[in-house]
């Protein structure tokens, strides 16, 4: 199976290059191409799930060369970012007609899925910076690609705090290698069992977590995010929140901290800390929202929290020796809450696209009693707004059951009640956009509006769909072993699973 | 010492992006905090009289043995070399977006002044 690794990112890449040559006139063309990319890699990416592998990259040795390693949480960040990416680009088929330059907005696309996916496999850390800047440079892109005021400003900000972001990164990058002559993450891992954490490394650790953190727009880094995710068009939001800043942001940060540097006390301590200033912080900023793509903006820093909360937790109690059992039910409450948030929130940016679409308005004040006039749009956000606010039985739902008892189990009351305070107040946000979009009086203006068409549509229904039978993954046990368990299993195993992977 | 001196570098670099208000300003403090950065990683590959880590068909007629011992005590580390083109290379494709952003930016504002490109707000 590793030997199609490599597709991962060769065949966006490639397509990516091609797709300008089109023009104008070939945009239909252009359209199915980058479909079929996005599909193909999904049925891929579906394929890879439960296999490990590892591709050294022109058959140089990993003692010189560059791997791409395949394991369980690889192969479940693959599935989350081939998801998002076919849905957004079947939205995109009819959305992005408003637009001008299409062909090279399915290229700044594919460069952007490109990026993601090799930042899930690559095993080598500065071969990991190399993706990440990819996907963040298209993703500038992308924000400003309507090339308005606002639009142009948002992608300066982003671009600014992504560009101190990145060299931050490196400058960890550098000094993990100054100090372990290594950049595979394997045998980087053995060095830094061998020597422990000494004061070089724990820099690197905090810049990564400074690096990483703005990426994933937690909460003292968030600034840039609820600008750039709703000046983007609504497909990119969609993939921006759903899964750019968790595989640029989370992934990356969690791989390195477990499979790398090894858990340690203060790291789990500062994840917590980081997580439950973004889970509060987001969601109050998010009530007094009146657009609507900027409280689901703010909603995304929210529900990042959960993630970076489970994934803290676990940290935390493997860090201090307790029951191997709640660190791993708290990493699987962050993971599922990961994945079920990348379809969740990019079906919210959907749909909230697609209202933008009909009626010409992102302001909640404006818009009114949609629910005749859209009615497949209207099912499609009631249900992601119910998973994100956690009713069952959506996926949003067991997530945030899986994270209140992992804490509770390890003890941790006042986290686990905060939690359930941030899902309420997440619920309330949300009654709010279904009152003030679909339901009550229509306005006049909006007298003419209709049903957004097929492609749509169909994105709309096959995210909607997922949200329900997420459920089933973790509820049904063997589907839990072969998807949720092994990207759980990855992060506790720690650094003894990259070395074991790697064969040394 | 040097080490200390690429670090002030890297933080000249941050204070002009953070406190300048003039956005090609900004960018010229990206692009330092970059070149520190590729500074301190040539600097770890870094030797005090080290040679080129190549070796010619002349250098065979030492033998082997002594021609590996210098190798290994000469040679200056080869990798920093390549992430470091690999990264100006990163650096010029992020910089002439940005910069292509700033000019965007100045048809539509007609100002380089960030306190009066505050349109996004909340």
């Amino acid at each position: 199976m590793s030997r199609v690794l490599p597709a991962f990112v060769v065949v966006p890449l490639v397509v990516a290059f091609i797709l300008p040559v089109f023009g104008k006139k070939g945009k239909v063309w252009a359209t199915l191409v980058a479909n079929m990319v996005t599909i193909s890699l999904l049925a891929l990416a579906v394929a890879c799930v439960g296999k490990t592998g590892i591709y050294e990259v022109g058959n140089w040795s990993s003692r010189v060369g560059i791997v791409l390693v395949l394991d369980g949480l690889a192969s479940l960040m693959l599935l989350a970012v081939n998801v998002v990416a076919a849905a957004a680009m079947l939205f995109s088929v009819r959305y992005m007609e408003q637009y001008t330059a299409k062909p090279k907005y399915l290229s700044l696309f594919l460069l952007m899925v490109a990026g993601m996916n090799g930042v899930v496999i690559t095993g080598d850390i500065f071969n990991l910076y190399v993706f990440l800047e990819i996907a963040s440079i298209a993703s500038y892109a992308l924000v400003g690609f309507g090339c308005e005021h606002e639009e142009l400003e948002a992608s300066f900000k982003y671009m600014v705090l992504g560009s101190v972001a990145s060299s931050l990164i490196l400058l960890g990058i550098a000094l993990v290698y100054g100090n372990t002559g290594a950049l595979n993450m394997a045998y980087t891992a053995r060095a830094i069992q061998g020597s422990g954490v000494n004061a070089g490394l724990a820099f690197a650790m905090s810049l990564f977590i400074a690096g990483f953190g703005l990426k994933a727009a937690l909460v003292p880094f968030h600034a840039w995010l609820p600008d750039a995710h709703p000046s983007a068009p609504a497909p990119i939001s969609a993939m921006l929140s759903g899964v750019l800043i968790k595989a640029l942001g989370v992934y990356a940060l969690s791989r390195l901290i477990f499979n790398v540097f090894g858990v340690s006390i203060p790291v789990g301590w500062v994840l917590i800390a980081l997580g439950v200033l973004s889970m509060v912080v987001g969601v109050f900023l998010a009530v007094g929202q009146w657009d609507f793509k900027r409280l689901l903006a703010y909603h995304s820093i929210s529900q990042m929290g959960y993630v970076v909360l489970g994934i803290g937790l676990g940290a935390l109690i493997l860090a201090k020796g307790g029951n191997p059992l709640w660190a791993s039910l708290a990493i699987l409450g962050g993971l599922f809450h990961l994945v079920n948030h990348a379809v969740f929130k990019s079906l919210l940016f959907l749909t909230s696209g697609s209202v933008e679409m009909a009626t010409g308005t992102r302001q909640l004040k404006q818009m009114g009693g949609l629910v005749e006039r859209m009615p497949y749009t209207r099912a499609a956000c009631t249900i992601a707004s119910a998973a994100i606010a956690g009713v069952p039985p959506f996926n949003g739902f067991w997530s945030k059951l899986i994270l209140v008892i992992a804490a509770v189990q390890a003890g941790f009351f006042g986290l686990a009640a905060v939690t359930v305070v941030v899902s309420l107040v997440t619920l309330l946000s949300f009654l709010k956009v279904q009152r003030y979009v679909f339901l009550g009086e229509l306005p006049e203006a909006l007298r003419n509006t209709h049903e957004t068409g097929g492609s749509m549509v169909t994105a709309m229904l096959f995210l909607a769909s997922l949200c329900l039978l997420m459920s089933l993954l973790v509820l049904v046990p063997s589907l839990r072993v072969a998807v949720l368990q092994p990207a759980v299993d990855a992060l506790v195993e720690g650094v003894n699973h990259s070395i074991r992977v790697a064969n040394l | 010492m040097l080490y200390a001196l690429c670090f002030l570098l890297f933080m000249i670099g941050l204070y002009c992006a953070v406190v300048k208000k003039n956005l090609v300003k900004i960018v010229i403090g990206l692009a330092i905090m970059e070149y520190a950065v590729n500074l301190f990683l040539i600097m770890l590959g870094y030797r005090v009289g080290g040679t080129a880590p190549i070796i010619g068909r002349g250098d065979v007629a030492t033998g082997v043995d002594r021609l590996a011992a210098r190798f290994v005590n000469n040679a200056v580390d080869p990798l920093p070399q390549a992430l470091v083109l690999t990264s100006i290379v990163i650096s010029l494709g992020s910089l002439a977006l940005l910069i292509s952003i700033c000019i965007r930016i100045y048809d539509r504002y007609g100002t380089f002044d960030i306190t009066e490109i505050r349109r996004l707000k909340g």
